[in-house]
């Protein structure tokens, strides 16, 4: 049990860590979304996967619109801000360029099923989903009665994913990882999952003077670390760089018709292979 | 641009704002709910407390976030949780007054749908879903909803129920163990409603400068009931309007940039 993360390429990273028909979920809230492990899967075609994520966001649209996903397990789909996912809105309505099964649930559900994964539960409980549509269509969603005050409750599945896929600030010479700001279900995903593979800005020595609470994810928690500057980008990594909000933006246009988004991926990561690798 | 001069919008955001109070803990949807939320920091309820489901509690951007995470959020806020704490403890905890939410389209008794468009197997549009909002309508103290108003997205049925606003009216909610008080206020770019006391179906209290009851009726799916009192809502002042511009100005520039 005591397997201590490796520092490795992310092209070795992802090759170790992920296969073909896996259960993934590359996670951050906004912040820390791990774009560049997003890439390096649809670069190395893996294929029929189960991705989970609560907010889909534009990593997802690639994903979906580069076919690796068999399925989806979300609780928000859209460009934050800006509008919609067209090519998820594509593999949903059209079944481009594969048929997308989605499962949904609400980020509360979602938030609360990572958290149940994490601490080795088989599903989590809420008060949740009342008087909405959701739980008629997706079966996930069952009630449990509290034993003690007859309380109803929503119940859903703990998620477990085969790959937990992260990003964040440092890592350290013992291959620790930290990680702050908005910390999304981060942590959660790292504990619940059978793997997990962190990229990150920087290893430096010793993360230094630190509040004692910080979010540190120790090495034997972990089973890859790459090092990826940007590795977030458009997302961002607080205490280094922005939201790149003007690509969040553009990337409606892009995104909109099949073959600008086509273009637009073959230019930016099927031909620019591990350019910003740097392990 | 003279005074009386200003959008749906401007004035559905400037109404919003005016509702809210310096002692309201406030979770903040993107859109014209954060635009209305720190409107009102900014001008009459500075101590409002404005929560973003990223996890960022009491936070002062300067500019309007993008997303619901921008880092902005985070830098200003006087701390930041994660995201099953802020769902669990903070949500569901019932520590939140208010929450503020919008969709794609809203019934007579302020249910909401972002969901889907048509059949769900089968949607003519996929919508981006429930995310924070199915249990923000149950969980905070009450809910106001901004929407602009068209006959297209006021239905008289929708096609999804995300969000439980007072479900088929009358007792509804307290049948199904709610105990919050739901939608209290639907603001609109044309009209405020708000619900009838007893059968819960949202009824117009005040119109907007201009406003005719023929234009609401045709902007609506469903024959509009009106309070007996109904009113003019004031329209927005100069200084509301400053204040808003000069937001959304500070906003533009930080995201073209």
């Amino acid at each position: 049990m005591s397997q201590r993360a490796q520092v490795m390429p992310l092209s070795a990273a992802i090759e170790e860590c992920v296969r073909d028909g896996d259960s993934v979920a590359l996670e951050g809230f906004t912040h820390l979304i791990p774009f560049a492990s997003g890439h390096e899967i649809i670069r190395q075609r893996r294929k029929h996967l189960t991705l989970y994520r609560m907010t889909p966001d534009l990593i997802y649209d690639q994903l979906i619109g580069m076919g690796v996903a068999d399925r989806l397990v979300f609780s928000w789909g859209g460009n934050p801000g800006v509008g919609s996912l067209h090519r998820l809105r594509d593999a949903v309505e059209n079944g481009w360029p594969s048929p997308l099964e989605l499962i949904e649930h609400s980020h509360a559900a979602m938030a609360s099923a990572y958290d149940a994964g994490a601490a080795n539960l088989p599903f989590a409980m809420l008060h949740g989903y009342r008087g909405t549509d959701l739980a008629r269509v997706n079966r996930q969603v069952r009630t449990v009665t509290c034993p003690f005050t007859g309380t109803e409750l929503a119940a859903v599945p703990a998620i477990r994913p085969d790959v937990g896929v992260i990003h964040a600030q440092r890592a350290d010479a013992g291959c620790n990882v930290l990680l702050e700001g908005i910390v999304g279900v981060q942590k959660q995903v790292a504990l619940a999952s059978k793997r997990c593979l962190v990229t990150v800005e920087e290893v430096v020595e010793d993360f230094g003077p630190r509040s004692t609470n910080a979010v540190i994810l120790p090495s034997w928690t972990l089973t890859a670390i790459a090092v990826v500057p940007r590795g977030a980008h458009p997302s961002y990594a607080h205490g280094y760089y922005a939201r790149d909000n003007g690509f969040y933006i553009a990337w409606d246009s892009i995104a909109r018709e099949r073959d600008s988004f086509l273009a637009w991926m073959d230019t930016h990561v099927l031909r620019a292979a591990n350019a910003t690798v740097t392990a | 641009m003279s005074a009386a001069a200003y959008t749906g919008n401007e004035i559905m955001t400037v109404v919003a704002a005016r509702a809210l109070r310096s002692e309201d803990v406030c979770f903040v949807g993107i859109g014209a709910p954060s635009a209305a939320c720190n409107l009102a920091r900014l001008t009459h309820a500075p101590n409002i407390t404005l929560i973003y489901e990223s996890g960022t509690i009491a936070t002062r951007p300067h500019v309007l976030p993008l997303s619901i995470g921008d880092g902005e959020l985070c830098d200003t806020a006087l701390t930041t949780v994660s995201v099953p704490e802020m769902f669990r403890y903070w949500l569901q905890g019932g520590r939140i007054t208010l929450g503020f939410l919008g969709g794609a389209q809203v019934d007579r008794f302020a249910n909401l749908n972002t969901t889907v468009i048509g059949e769900y197997a089968r949607p003519k549009v996929r919508l981006p879903g429930g995310g924070g909002a199915p249990e923000i309508a149950t969980q905070c103290g009450e809910v106001f909803i901004t929407m602009p108003q068209s006959i297209r997205t006021f239905v008289d049925k929708l096609d999804f129920i995300t969000s439980l606003g007072h479900g088929e009216g009358g007792d509804h909610r307290r049948r199904l163990g709610i105990a919050t008080q739901g939608p209290t206020k639907l603001i609109t770019d044309l009209c405020v409603m708000e619900p009838e006391p007893q059968t819960r179906e949202m009824r117009v209290v005040t119109m907007h400068p201009g406003v005719t009851r023929e234009r609401l009726q045709a902007s609506t799916g469903w024959p509009l009931c009106y309070s007996d009192a109904v009113t003019e809502t004031p329209a927005p002042t100069v200084a509301e309007l400053a204040v808003l511009r000069d937001l959304q100005e500070r906003t533009r520039r930080a995201h073209a940039a």
